[in-house]
């Protein structure tokens, strides 16, 4: 195929500047932000520069919020127990899908894509009503068990794709020399699909790590319960905020989940897109 | 097949079992929330307690010029942000698609603002936005575009204007994500026939990969019009749904009517208007699916 000559490479390369700038000045700017002294962000006219950055503010935000260590602990308990609940209830229906053929399959696999598309925005009174009857407002269930409803859908269509790829004659062939549903699922799937329930983890935790706004503003006023986000957001709120200390406080609750993307993004990106972008 | 393979492959008991859990589990969480947010509709709840009305929230809500004003101004904000989504995304990938050195790089870079927390993007844009001290009035200042400072967020066009910057940073990169994927997906053979054919970048790019991943670009259309449509977070931590109302969409109007007033019936009534839109979007959606798969499966 043919080669790209220098002035299309300089084309393309500062076209994709274009895009990046775009896509990253928020955190690029945040993370200058954090360095900046205070007085240095609110400087009238505008200036680009400060000379003296430090890390200060990532030592000070923990006086500023206070609760900011539970706040991170919060999240990262909330995004596990979603994620973790979400394989429970989704490994089964998935493998189901993956294997057996039943009356209403296709079409209940169709509603469960319809089920994506509402956000819990709209259900949000139903929703308050159901947790309030069930005592669980200002709780971390109050957060958890709307957040594992609205992540199963894409979760049983992500792994049933994994769960076909498994080789059916495998379990066909173990069915037939007499071992049971329980041998075939503990030594042929549960280890042939490792990986695809790791990715699928993955993902929950990412969605349940993204989602912790909405239900945790609306159904938990506790502070000892908040993820970071709404924790953060509280603070913006008042009268002076201390911006330096909010954008390092707010980095400093993405850089796990960024992390854990970076080192898995590849087999996310894949699962996600193979659904709708199959050949 | 033996008898035994059989009653191995079609256990219909065993098949709903297995799905029962997850089936229950959102029957309860969302099925039955939407049943009961159809039955509110039609009753004045509130804090105080509920009584029947028949349709007068809906009576209410349809002739209030207000509303009406939301509706359209909620298609004109989905409209603007859905194309900037599709056309800045198309660019992206073509550009990430271009066989450069780093291209794999620039791949994760465009992730972030997808995988991070809404909420604590949004806290970045707010920072950005801010007249004195962002770094977008200070570009403005210093260049003289702007002669002081200005609030993007504080007057009702730039507010607009500003809450869909915000969420077309959110949506473009899985927009990007997935038309490189569908472009990776384009047969290696088609180009280099059309290349031997002698056929220029341009021709090959509009005559066979935009063909090709046209099944790809309707589908994204339509769920990120659904996921537009659906934004909350964006609109509720940079405005509000101010100044004046003027990024009030109808999702973030029916969180006031219901969170903020405790006006359960009204917001139920809003809810359920959001409801059937989405249900004609999904039903588009699903209906196109079902096409693209039946032609996949033809061949």
């Amino acid at each position: 195929m043919d080669k790209y000559t220098f002035l299309e490479k300089l084309f393309i390369y500062s076209a994709i500047f274009i895009f990046m700038t775009f896509i990253l000045l928020p955190f690029v700017e945040m993370f200058y932000a954090s360095l900046r002294p205070l007085d240095h962000l609110f400087r009238s006219p505008y200036q680009f520069y400060s000379d003296d950055l430090s890390f200060w503010a990532y030592r000070e935000m923990w006086n500023t919020v206070p609760m900011l260590g539970r706040y991170i602990f919060n999240s990262f308990f909330l995004a596990s127990s979603v994620a973790i609940l979400t394989l429970l209830f989704v490994i089964p229906a998935a493998y189901s899908y993956a294997r057996f053929n039943f009356p209403f399959k296709n079409s209940s696999l169709y509603i469960l894509l319809a089920i994506n598309m509402f956000s819990g925005a709209v259900l949000l009174i139903p929703l308050y009503k159901v947790l309030r009857t069930f005592g669980l407002l200002n709780s971390y269930q109050a957060m958890i068990v709307p957040g594992v409803a609205f992540l199963i859908p894409t979760a049983i269509w992500l792994l049933k794709s994994y769960f076909e790829k498994i080789p059916v004659d495998l379990e066909e062939a173990a069915f037939v020399d007499g071992a049971s549903r329980v041998q075939i699922l503990r030594h042929i799937i549960a280890p042939l699909s490792t990986p695809g329930l790791v990715v699928v983890g993955i993902y929950a935790f990412i969605g349940a790590y993204a989602q912790q706004f909405l239900f945790a503003i609306t159904f938990n006023q506790k502070k000892e319960y908040m993820p970071i986000p709404s924790g953060l957001y509280e603070f913006i709120g008042y009268q002076s905020v201390k911006w330096n200390e909010m954008m390092a406080a707010s980095l400093v609750g993405i850089a796990p989940v960024l992390i854990l993307f970076v080192f898995l993004q590849k087999y996310i990106v894949e699962g996600l897109t193979a659904g709708a972008v199959k050949n | 097949m033996n008898k035994k393979l059989r009653s191995f492959n079609s256990p219909t008991f065993l098949a709903y079992a297995l799905i029962a859990p997850a089936a229950i589990y959102i029957l309860f969480i969302v099925a039955y929330p939407i049943l009961e947010t159809i039955r509110l509709s039609f009753t004045n709840s509130s804090l105080a307690g509920e009584d029947y009305v028949g349709f007068e929230n809906y009576e209410k809500m349809l002739s209030s010029k207000k509303f009406n004003k939301i509706v359209t101004r909620t298609f004109v904000w989905m409209f603007f942000s859905v194309s900037l989504k599709l056309f800045i995304g198309l660019i992206g990938a073509v550009l990430l698609n271009a066989n450069l050195k780093g291209r794999s790089m620039f791949r994760v870079l465009i992730m972030p603002p997808w995988v991070v927390p809404i909420a604590i993007g949004m806290l970045g844009w707010l920072w950005l936005y801010n007249g004195y001290f962002g770094i977008i009035a200070g570009v403005g200042m210093h260049t003289g575009i702007l002669d002081g400072p200005f609030g993007f967020l504080a007057y009702k066009q730039s507010a607009f204007i500003s809450t869909i910057i915000a969420d077309v940073w959110v949506g473009t990169p899985m927009v990007t994500v997935f038309f490189l994927a569908a472009m990776q997906g384009v047969p290696k053979d088609l180009y280099e026939a059309a290349y031997c054919d002698g056929a220029s970048k341009w021709d090959r790019f509009y005559k066979i990969t935009l063909p090709q991943i046209t099944p790809v670009i309707i589908t994204m259309s339509i769920l990120s019009a659904i996921w537009t449509f659906n934004s909350f977070e964006i609109i509720w931590i940079l405005t509000e749904g101010g100044p004046r109302g003027a990024t009030t969409t109808l999702i973030i109007d029916t969180y006031k009517q219901a969170l903020g007033n405790y006006k359960f019936g009204r917001g139920a009534a809003r809810a359920v208007v959001v409801m059937i839109l989405l249900t004609l979007f999904a039903g588009c959606y699903l209906a196109l699916l079902a096409r693209i798969n039946k032609k996949i499966s033809h061949g």
